[in-house]
């Protein structure tokens, strides 16, 4: 099941440039939430504090606190919270060297499990749950590069699912595909959200209405207006959102 | 932080690759320190004088290194103006003028010719560059340039000439490829700036590219000079091995690294050991002086300092 | 200056590049040819499978001294690969930045330009001198410390060509940054380091000048590390170096040989480098 996340006076720097500025939010459990905002405004450093890879990036800081569940993931040893948030990635990576199968079970592998049964049974879980399970089944040995763009990211988000986290992050993950591709991954959030949190980052408006149940926009690192999402689009409190969302800028 | 199995085996990964990063500078002191407390007995015995006496008598307890230092200089001078400006033209010719197939297959060969072992140089230079050099090009040489002392005397093949020669064929690789990879960082906006101001190819070349790239290339050139100095068998197998100061480039001769060769396990007594470790130790001091202060050049030009990389 | 005055200029300076880059290949073909020539005229099956002779008589082989470079170049793979790998690796994935690594850097670069003999004279101060004899060991030791600057310099290249997102994802499942270095960074730049060491194994497989006191050389087999080997650069050197025309004619053969396999381990390399799929 997914997790809550409560996000209190977030703040984060790259260097002495502040990204994030007194981030107040609520993330509900199983629910997509869409993160918009234009470019530099902060929205990929703020889920990139959530699983603190933010902290991987030298001269990168951050302050505040973030609960899951009520817990600070400050006071957690970060490399067992991002087995805990799992998180893909704006371009597709799948690891260059390994087969699709290594790639889906590289988590659980590098962690210790090597039950070949239960590998073997978290690989199909979470392919299936990515949709990729019957387009790759046949050719698990195949390199991780030899698949589509697309098929690459479903590969990314099934990779991140074996570990079985809770809340699941993603980095606007379908800006490097086209159109149909998108549309796929936008189908599998929707399924995914019965058991994942998701907090998803996108430059797409009309993809946050798709898929968000509430949205947040992100400005100059500040967190401007944060509501369900048709609230959002249709009848923002604030008017940098709607100067935003009716594209007047940004 | 908690502390678990994941950040020990951070620790000790990081740990070990520091060590073995830091063991590059120390391995580079405890050579230095190594040389020089080995050459301590020769250093205290005779000071300053081993570098200007010019006896190497290991029967009278007499060393001097000057006819090493004086050997090894012209080999390696003759090497450098050999294969200075050829090396800068291929360098030249593989960076602007080439054709993409025509450039990968040129600088495989250039780059085979770096790979061919030193002694199959030597080997070469002893049965095919020295019966050569005797029978036709030092011939020639006296009979055209024979007022000039450096080409006098008997042709004997074995000598400075076919050794620097050899040096030459073997440092023109280092020239050209480093002067190449300075050229190539030569942004093309600079040769287009030059071209779109009605420059010919070559004019393109000596104001855009050489003109930016030159202290990379004198880096280049140094650390070819660096190769030269401290190249040891090839030139041990055809300089004649003759402690002598000739004027003559025919004439036989010696090398600091040949001596070193051709003795060391013949040392019979700790002074005369120490004192072809304290040739060693000169040849270690200026090839380091030499490569640090080429590197510099080439690194200014090249990535600079930091190695040009981003995080 | 007239406009044809300059064409002229130009078309003669291009001329004199084009004829650098036909002169500086005439000595690789005339090396190699006399190699090729010479050498295959004095290969036999004897050479593979004997033991030099006594110093003039004719025959023999050179097996001992074959065996001997293959132990030494594999003795200092063994030291000298994974001591480069793991300095590239805190150069790249540790400090990138730092004082530290550009003067680690920088004298990597330093010490490739340090003549091989004086490595060979260190090591016989230290090892050879302590130990009371040459042996394969310390000539494997010469030749290690020789290669690493050169598997440093390639490997840090080679992970530098890892994108940073492929890191991101290691750390994004919850995996160590250990295990992310070790089990997915240098897998994925595996081909490219393997490359780069190979160059090292074959530059010293052909090195000379470090062995003269370490391994010595040996006219028989050797039969442990502990003792003087053989191995063919030493052997060419000799035989090119003596009175016999014997001994000359081995000398070639031996250079083929050599040049042989330092050429085998280079191709080897690149073919291996040309293959590698795309990050």
């Amino acid at each position: 099941m997914g997790q809550s996340l409560t996000i209190r006076n977030l703040n984060a720097w790259y260097g002495d440039n502040q990204t994030l500025k007194g981030i107040n939010m609520e993330i509900p459990a199983n629910q997509v939430t869409a993160i918009i905002g234009p470019s530099g405004c902060g929205k990929s450093t703020f889920v990139r504090c959530i699983n603190r890879m933010h902290d991987t990036v030298p001269g990168a800081r951050a302050a505040g606190e973030i609960l899951l569940d009520g817990e600070n993931i400050y006071a957690k040893d970060p490399v067992e919270l991002r087995r805990t948030v799992g998180m893909v990635f704006q371009k597709p990576n799948p690891f260059p060297a390994m087969s699709i199968y290594d790639n889906v079970v590289a988590g659980l592998k590098l962690n210790g499990l090597r039950n070949k049964q239960k590998l073997r049974a978290a690989a199909e879980k979470s392919l299936r749950m990515a949709a990729l399970w019957d387009e790759v089944n046949e050719r698990l040995n195949y390199s991780g590069m030899s698949l589509s763009g697309g098929q690459q990211q479903r590969l990314c988000i099934a990779r991140a699912l074996a570990v079985e986290p809770s809340v699941l992050l993603m980095d606007e993950p379908a800006s490097a595909l086209d159109p149909i591709a998108t549309l796929r991954i936008e189908e599998l959030i929707l399924e995914l959200k019965k058991d994942y949190t998701i907090v998803i980052v996108t430059h797409n408006m009309q993809q946050a209405a798709r898929i968000a149940d509430s949205t947040a926009f992100f400005l100059n690192g500040e967190l401007i207006e944060h509501g369900p999402t048709s609230e959002i689009f249709m009848n923002p409190k604030e008017k940098r959102t709607e100067d935003y969302i009716t594209g007047r800028f940004g | 932080m908690k502390q678990n199995r994941a950040s020990a085996g951070d620790t000790i990964l990081r740990l070990l690759t520091f060590l073995m990063a830091v063991g590059v500078v120390g391995l580079i002191i405890w050579v230095g320190w190594e040389m020089f407390s080995s050459a301590k007995e020769s250093i205290n015995a005779f000071g300053w004088s081993f570098v200007t006496n010019r006896v190497w008598d290991p029967v009278k307890q007499n060393f001097g290194a000057l006819p090493f230092i004086y050997g090894t200089i012209v080999t390696s001078l003759i090497a450098l103006v050999v294969a200075g400006p050829i090396g800068l033209g291929v360098a030249i010719f593989l960076n602007e003028m080439a054709p993409g197939k025509v450039r990968s297959l040129i600088s495989f060969l250039v780059e085979l010719l770096a790979a061919i072992p030193s002694v199959v140089y030597g080997l070469w230079g002893i049965f095919v560059l020295a019966p050569l050099l005797r029978d036709y090009v030092e011939p020639w040489l006296e009979k055209w340039f024979g007022f000039l002392p450096l080409f006098q005397g008997s042709a004997v093949g074995l000598g400075m000439l076919s050794g620097g020669l050899i040096l030459a064929i073997m440092i023109l690789p280092t020239i050209a490829a480093i002067s190449r990879e300075v050229m190539a960082a030569v942004p093309d906006s600079q040769r287009e700036a030059a071209l779109a101001l009605g420059a010919t190819k070559w004019e393109m070349v000596r104001v855009a590219v050489l003109a930016y790239a030159k202290s990379g290339i004198l880096g280049g050139v140094m650390l070819g000079l660096g190769r030269a100095l401290g190249e040891t068998m090839a030139v041990t197998m055809v300089i004649g091995n003759r402690p002598d100061i000739l004027p003559s480039l025919f004439a036989p001769a010696y090398s600091m690294a040949a001596v070193i060769a051709n003795e060391f396990t013949e040392a019979t007594y700790n002074l005369y050991l120490s004192s072809l470790v304290e040739i060693g130790l000169i040849l270690f001091g200026i090839t380091l002086v030499l490569n640090a202060f080429a590197r510099l050049l080439v690194w200014s030009v090249a990535r600079g300092p930091k190695g040009g990389h981003l995080v | 200056m007239s406009s044809r005055l300059r064409k002229y200029r130009n078309a003669l300076m291009l001329g004199i590049f084009t004829l650098c880059t036909l002169l500086a290949l005439i000595p690789l073909f005339g090396v190699l040819g006399y190699v090729v020539k010479n050498g295959i005229s004095a290969l036999n099956l004897e050479f593979f499978t004997s033991l030099p002779q006594p110093m003039g008589v004719a025959g023999g082989g050179m097996a001992n001294a074959i065996v001997g470079t293959l132990i030494l170049i594999a003795i200092a793979g063994v030291l000298g690969i994974p001591t480069g790998i793991l300095a590239a690796i805190y150069l790249t994935e540790y400090d990138r930045v730092s004082w530290l690594s550009t003067l680690v850097r920088f004298t990597t670069d330093v010490l490739t330009g340090i003549p091989s003999i004086i490595i060979g004279i260190v090591v016989y101060t230290t090892l050879v001198m302590k130990t009371g004899n040459f042996s394969a060991f310390a000539g494997g030791v010469a030749l290690a410390i020789i290669m690493v600057p050169l598997v440093i310099r390639s490997t840090e290249e080679m992970l530098k060509l890892v994108p940073q997102t492929i890191r991101e994802a290691g750390y994004a499942l919850g995996i160590p940054r250990w295990r992310t270095i070790l089990r997915i960074v240098l897998p994925t730049a595996a081909k490219g380091i393997l490359t780069g060491a190979m160059l090292a194994v074959a530059r010293a497989a052909g090195e000379t000048a470090p062995l003269l006191f370490t391994a010595l050389g040996n006219q028989y087999w050797a039969h442990s590390l502990n003792e003087p080997i053989a191995a063919l650069p030493l052997q060419i050197y000799q035989y090119a170096t003596s009175p016999y025309k014997d001994w000359h004619r081995q000398a070639w053969a031996g250079s083929l040989v050599l040049i042989f396999l330092v050429i085998i381990l280079s191709f080897v390399a690149r073919l291996a480098f040309r293959n590698r799929k795309n990050f």
